[in-house]
């Protein structure tokens, strides 16, 4: 029986009534899940881009795709991981759980939460239409103009490229604004912001990074679609208008998009840490504190993505500097995390085991991103594989490994049924190797001068044994990600019962039964500590006895 | 476990939040809280916009430029319709407050006849400045940059004087009534951002860009 849950047949949560059509809801939980479901989808085609960007670099002068097609690939790749994988997915889990963490029955604004999932699902859809409408985008996920002006870029893409991501930007922005509201308004009772569970905490900073990033890259986004379709001037070099312009715009919402994917992550990581260490985190105000100074931080250093467009000495001074402050919030994360585990009654179940896979991969991608932001460096290795080899280990082996674990750790809350441990041990390790062995050697590759985005290369330059080396894992990383498909769909339908709180967590959402019903909690609890349920469970020492 | 163990809304007192499918706690912030965060949203959009209005301040390469074909009377005159209508639609949320409904009406008419005002004085600029001067947003880097920015503040204007006759045209229905007053003070926020972002286009496209 759930802990503040009335038994089932109290409330009687009639299951028809409660599901009774997906496409209208306005449950924070079916919502949640959509957000999930469509995302797997887009993962699914997003790889498999990767994979064809993958065979085409197998051997060198290779004509497996055409340079304009390659194009296509690598942008629609790259939008597709950024825009409608990993953002979404981790507002699918934001959605899922804050009520529930919390201790609420929804979100702030249910409307508007269901009017945001159908504007990223119409958004992503919109940019794939281009592929019947002659041709995908073909100009990078950043879209530098004048490249994408008119003058050079004459067909629709861009323009779908544009739209697609203005009416999936509309509907982030609406969900940063349902974020930060829901957090800051519909707690329970006792569930002061100092109480609220870190990931809560990360998802609100989120809200509040997607608030002040994402509107400028609207606006950019508009000003390139005046440009193009009504002929003004804003990136037009040829009226005074200037290339760098969109550069700065776009960078400005870009660099903080890495950690509104990295923050919810990291947020995931705070939770499962505890749970599978049996330990309280080590220092939640400064982890909390960390959140917020990485959050401002980050707004300030999108100019390390331009240092080879030459920039005065002295800004390139100055982001550097600022870049490199970033490894400090992030590094006393790290160390919290450590600290949480170290001496922990560890339980290397599976979501600890992509938790740890985060914290490993996760600083190799911190430390190859410090050598960028040394200005000498980046001169030397920009646009080459080795940025290709850093961000990867940041966004696939940082917010993707996270995105896992949390697969693995709330499953359970949602289907009622625990994923198959052997089926997740199969998927890590062959996903920890195929990882490591695809974007290892870029980082050489790109070492050796092979520059990125390009279709093909001539055998000459000793670049083929660290692509085939590459294309190798990548082909392991698609094996992986097929047991990890296969163990959602079987464990979904005949997986073991998990009960309403198989890891013996803390935090409110495993309080009520697994799936919850359609209210969530039958009564609101009332909060005193930072870990309600260990209060439930052990009332004989209740945490805020100690606070 | 036993049952005694359970802590709950409902075992202290706290028993607004029984009932289906939910109530909430600190309701009476939630549409606030809210528009605050859209309200900063909207900021950061219009700053982008004026970020890019000063970048190219002064670098076109052909005319006309703005000293050559802005004109003060109308706009200044379309600026203090909109700054009063800040002060009109501030009495009326009052009135509402205090229920007195018909004052709430008069000024919330107030508000939509300076909004409507201001409107009309873009568009005869805008008339002017296409027909008379032959500027548009292809003329130009200032063509580009002062549509843009000016179009898109009078969209907002033109959002939220729609909004405004709504309530009023509910409100003579007797379907606005004081209960209603937070719904009317976000939307009066909102239109304070209007205005605030007014100033700021006046500043830089009046004043400093002239
Ligand atoms: C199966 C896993 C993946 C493989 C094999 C893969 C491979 C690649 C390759 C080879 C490129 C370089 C294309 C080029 O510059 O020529 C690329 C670009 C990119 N990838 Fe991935 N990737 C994978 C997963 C991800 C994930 C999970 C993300 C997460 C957000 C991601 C984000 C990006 C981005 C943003 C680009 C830049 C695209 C551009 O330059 O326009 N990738 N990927
Ligand atoms: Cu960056």
């Amino acid at each position: 029986m759930a802990v503040l849950d009335h038994p089932a047949e109290n409330v009687s949560p009639p299951v028809a009534q409660r599901a009774p059509s997906w496409a209208t809801t306005l449950d924070h939980k079916q919502i949640g899940i959509l957000y999930i479901i469509t995302s797997l989808i887009f993962m699914a085609v997003g790889g498999l881009e990767a994979l064809i960007i993958r065979a085409q670099l197998w051997v060198p002068d290779s004509h497996l795709v055409g340079p304009d097609m390659f194009n296509q690939l690598f942008t629609m790749h790259g939008t597709t991981m950024v825009f409608f994988v990993v953002m979404p997915m981790l507002f699918g889990f934001g959605n899922y759980l804050i009520p529930l963490m919390i201790g609420a029955r929804d979100m702030a604004f249910p409307r508007l939460n269901a009017f945001s999932y159908w504007m990223f699902a119409f958004g992503g859809t919109l940019t794939y239409l281009s592929f019947l409408a002659g041709g995908a985008p073909n100009v990078g996920w950043f879209a530098y103009a004048p490249l994408t002006e008119y003058a050079f870029s004459r067909d629709h893409s861009t323009d779908y490229w544009i739209l697609g991501l203005m009416v999936s930007g509309i509907g982030t922005t609406a969900t940063a604004v349902n974020l930060v509201t829901t957090i800051l308004v519909m707690r329970a009772p006792g569930m002061s912001l100092a109480r609220v569970p870190l990931f809560v905490w990360m998802m609100m900073f989120d809200g509040v990074l997607l608030i002040f990033a994402l509107p400028p890259f609207t606006a950019a986004a508009i000003m390139l679609l005046l440009d193009r379709g009504l002929g003004a001037h804003f990136f037009d070099t040829q009226a005074g208008g200037s290339a760098l312009l969109w550069q700065h715009l776009f960078w400005f919402f870009g660099h903080p998009e890495v950690y509104i994917m990295a923050l919810p992550a990291f947020g995931i990581i705070s939770e499962v840490v505890p749970v599978f260490s049996r330990k309280v985190i080590f220092g939640y105000e400064s982890v909390a504190a960390a959140t917020v100074v990485i959050g401002v931080i980050s707004m300030g250093v999108w100019a390390h993505h331009m240092f080879t467009v030459g920039m005065s000495d002295a800004l390139d001074a100055i982001f550097s500097g600022a870049s490199f402050l970033i490894a400090v919030p992030t590094g006393i994360k790290m160390f919290n995390w450590i600290a949480t585990i170290y001496g922990g009654k560890i339980r290397m179940q599976s979501p600890m085991l992509f938790a740890v896979g985060f914290l490993a991969m996760f600083l190799i991608g911190g430390l190859t991103g410090i050598m960028l932001a040394a200005v000498p460096i980046d001169w030397q290795v920009s646009d080459s594989y080795f940025v290709v080899g850093h961000f990867h280990y940041v966004l696939f082996g940082g917010s993707l490994f996270a995105i896992m674990a949390a697969y693995y750790f709330w499953f359970p809350k949602m289907t009622g049924r625990l994923l198959s441990e052997r089926l997740a041990r199969w998927h890590f390790w062959l996903m920890l190797a195929g990882f490591n062995l695809t974007f290892f050697p870029m980082h050489i590759a790109g070492l050796l001068g092979m520059p990125r985005r390009i279709y093909t290369y001539s055998a000459d330059r000793g670049w083929t044994i660290w692509n085939q080396l590459s294309t190798v894992g990548a082909m392991l990383l698609a094996v992986s990600f097929l047991f990890f498909f296969w163990n959602l769909f079987v464990s979904w339908r005949r997986g073991e019962s998990s009960g309403d709180d198989p890891w013996d967590a803390w935090t409110l959402e495993w309080a009520t039964t697994s799936p919850p019903a359609h209210y969530n909690f039958e009564e609101i609890p009332i909060v005193r500590s930072r870990r309600p349920l260990w209060d439930l469970k052990h009332p004989e020492d209740p945490d805020w006895e100690h606070e | 476990m036993s049952e005694a163990h359970l802590t709950s809304a409902a075992a202290t007192g706290h028993g607004h939040h029984r009932g289906f499918p939910a109530a909430d706690f600190n309701e009476e912030h939630r549409v606030q809280v809210g528009m605050a965060c859209f309200i900063c949203s909207e900021a950061a959009f219009f700053s982008t916009l004026i970020v890019a209005y000063i970048t190219y301040l002064g670098k076109d390469t052909i005319g006309p430029t703005p000293a050559e074909v802005l004109r003060w009377p109308l706009v200044i005159a379309g600026t203090i319709a909109l700054v009063s209508s800040s002060f009109t639609v501030h009495w009326a949320n009052s009135a509402l407050r205090q229920g007195d409904l018909s004052a709430f009406r008069r000024w919330l008419a107030a508000t939509i006849l300076l909004g409507i005002a201001f409107l009309a004085g873009t568009a005869a600029e805008w008339r002017d400045l296409i027909v008379e001067h032959g500027l548009t947003i292809g003329t130009n880097l200032f063509g580009t940059t002062y549509f843009t920015l000016v179009g898109f503040h009078a969209l907002h204007v033109t959002v939220g004087v729609i909004v405004l006759t709504l309530m009023l045209a509910l409100s003579a229905k007797r379907f606005v009534s004081q209960q209603h007053q937070v719904g009317f003070e976000v939307v009066s926020w909102y239109w304070h951002l209007v205005d605030s972002v007014w100033l700021v286009v006046f500043t830089v496209v009046y004043v400093i860009g002239r």
